[in-house]
């Protein structure tokens, strides 16, 4: 059952990314991109990691995705020119493929399957956040609000003297 | 018995269901179990859509002094099957220059998310058709699809209108999202869990044996349900906050170009993005499906949860028949400098009433954070434009 659903999900997901690189249109590329993140939701879900799958909908589809969307929009609508194949996108992209394939491979995984984990709530997630991981927490909180108070000084109207 | 029986019979009724399929392998029985659930949520719910949709024109006639629709059937009640076949026999007119695909996709993928938020709601007890442990977490991750949605029935159109209503839209979605969010913290961190199950039963039992223990009842609570019920209203674009589409600046915004059963689907999104927050507003604050008195208890659980629904809805016909439009400014100044410090007040008034071990002092100390941040938020927001009532001159 869940070795189809791999399957399934596997290959729904490569073809979404498959779009996402190699479709013209670039608003087309992005909404497939979209359909590829839940694609990856649906792995979490698969493997048991609720909360991941569900945050993973929630910031990709519902926050990057629009992101993205929205800066198609404010730039130019090209005019069916085709997209050029690029070489250094290819090479940038391999290289990432192969530093991946090495972290796998030098990966060690356990011989036997895992014993079952004891299922994880949000409340073992909160208690690690606010523990062990307090520090990093503390980190992206500057970050996003540092990021915060920049768009706002942005597009603050200036006082006219 | 017979209580118990009556509050259950939709759960014995699926098992009996279920019993058919005794031999058969156990993923088969999971996928009819899922199909079950489906088709009683759709069942319910499209039936609720057509009768909504005739009684909000009849109630917005009663407000207007007018009759409202009662020529098909009793009191007009088949009016809603005369519409659908009317939406379904037109012509389907799809844009020259429409991005066709995105054009068609659009709708669906605005009907898919508020299904889907509908299934983490419990409707009665052990009435939930998809219960996760992270249901409201569920809910608002495909709600935050919608915005694609929008995005998408504006660009496909290529249209100007579509454009600038779906850029509307989704400035509104993104501001109003985050004090939906932020009202619904306190409930999940007073309850501990972000299961909507687990919420309600937190909600149960009487304090004296007669006020219910519902979360409106406590000064952050309160707060934080009248913040998130308007959030909630800009969310689903009803009358007051349908900015996004107001045809008085851009004939419908995103869904300009559509007809047919397209727009037909878009007001079922509509709708149904009604239901699904007016029920997780019924769920984090109203007690779901709890009784309201410790001696009506013996009334079934799901005649609470539709009850309290009604009213909500009710609420949501009313104040359309009733507020003018709002003006695009005035609705984004509204979400930023209101909503959202309001919202984080409610956190810190819930934290008060938590540490007081949720008594009395904790009820008047919440009372008091809250009314110190409405204070100061009014003065600091005051712009000290006088209102009086407006003089007129006309030619002598």
């Amino acid at each position: 059952m869940s070795s189809v659903a791999f399957v399934a999900i596997g290959i729904l997901t490569l073809a979404a990314a498959l779009a996402a690189a190699s479709l013209s249109k670039l608003i087309h590329a992005a909404l497939s991109l979209a359909v590829a993140f839940v694609g990856v939701a649906a792995f979490y879900f698969l493997l048991g990691a609720e909360f991941v799958g569900l945050v993973q909908v929630f910031v990709y589809v519902g926050a990057v995705a629009v992101l993205i969307v929205f800066t198609i929009l404010l730039t130019r609508r090209e005019s069916g020119s085709p997209a050029r194949f690029k070489w250094t996108g290819a090479l940038v992209a391999c290289a990432i493929f192969a530093g991946l394939l090495v972290a796998i491979f030098k990966t060690k995984l356990p011989a036997a399957p895992a014993p079952p984990l004891a299922p994880l709530t949000v409340k073992h997630i909160g208690d690690s956040l606010m523990t062990s991981y307090v520090w990093p927490l503390q980190c992206v909180g500057l970050v996003l609000t540092a990021a915060l108070i920049g768009a706002m000084i942005l597009v603050m109207e200036e006082k006219r003297p | 018995m017979t209580r118990e029986f009556l509050d259950q019979i939709f759960i014995h009724g699926k098992q009996y269901l279920l019993s058919f399929t005794a031999g058969a392998p156990g993923w088969l029985v999971q996928i009819i179990s899922s199909l079950l659930n489906i088709g009683a949520l759709l069942g319910v719910f499209l039936t609720l859509f057509a009768l909504i949709s005739v009684l909000e024109r009849k109630i917005l006639g009663r407000i207007q002094n007018r009759y409202g629709p009662n020529r098909v059937g009793p009191f007009g009640l088949l009016q809603p099957a005369a519409d659908g076949i009317k939406l379904l026999i037109k012509e389907d007119v799809v844009p020259l220059r429409a991005d066709k695909v995105v054009h068609f996709l659009a709708p669906l993928m605005m009907v898919f998310p508020a299904i889907l938020a509908l299934g983490v709601i419990p409707y009665g007890r052990n009435m939930t058709a998809f219960a996760i442990d992270g249901g409201i977490l569920f809910f608002f991750a495909v709600g935050s699809t919608a915005e694609l949605a929008v995005f998408m029935a504006g660009w496909g159109s290529n249209n100007k209108f579509s454009m600038l209503g779906a850029m509307r839209a989704i400035a509104q979605m993104v501001s109003y999202e985050l004090p939906l969010i932020i009202t619904v913290l306190p409930v999940v961190m007073i309850v501990g869990s972000l299961s909507p199950d687990a919420i309600v039963a937190a909600q149960g039992g009487y304090a004296h044996g007669l006020i219910p223990r519902w979360f409106v009842f406590t000064p952050w609570g309160g707060t934080a349900f009248i913040l998130f019920f308007v959030s909630g209203f800009v969310e689903s674009n009803r009358t007051p906050f349908d900015v996004p589409e107001g045809e008085s600046e851009i004939v419908a915004g995103h869904m300009t170009e559509y007809s047919g059963f397209k727009y037909a689907t878009f007001f079922m999104a509509e709708y149904f993005g009604m239901f699904a927050i007016s029920g997780l507003a019924v769920t984090l604050f109203l007690g779901g499906w709890q009784a309201p008195f410790g001696l009506l208890q013996f009334i079934p659980s799901y005649v609470w949860f539709f009850a309290k629904l009604s009213a909500i809805l009710f609420v949501f016909i009313w104040i359309r028949g009733t507020l003018p439009r709002t003006r695009v400014d005035q609705v984004m100044n509204f979400a930023w400098k209101f909503m959202l410090p309001m919202a984080f007040t409610c956190i810190l008034a819930a934290a008060v009433w938590h540490y007081q071990s949720h008594g009395l002092i904790g009820w008047f100390g919440s009372f008091a954070v809250i009314a110190a941040a409405y204070f100061v938020l009014s003065r600091v927001l005051d712009t000290g434009k006088k209102f009086a009532p407006r003089t007129y001159r006309f030619a002598e």
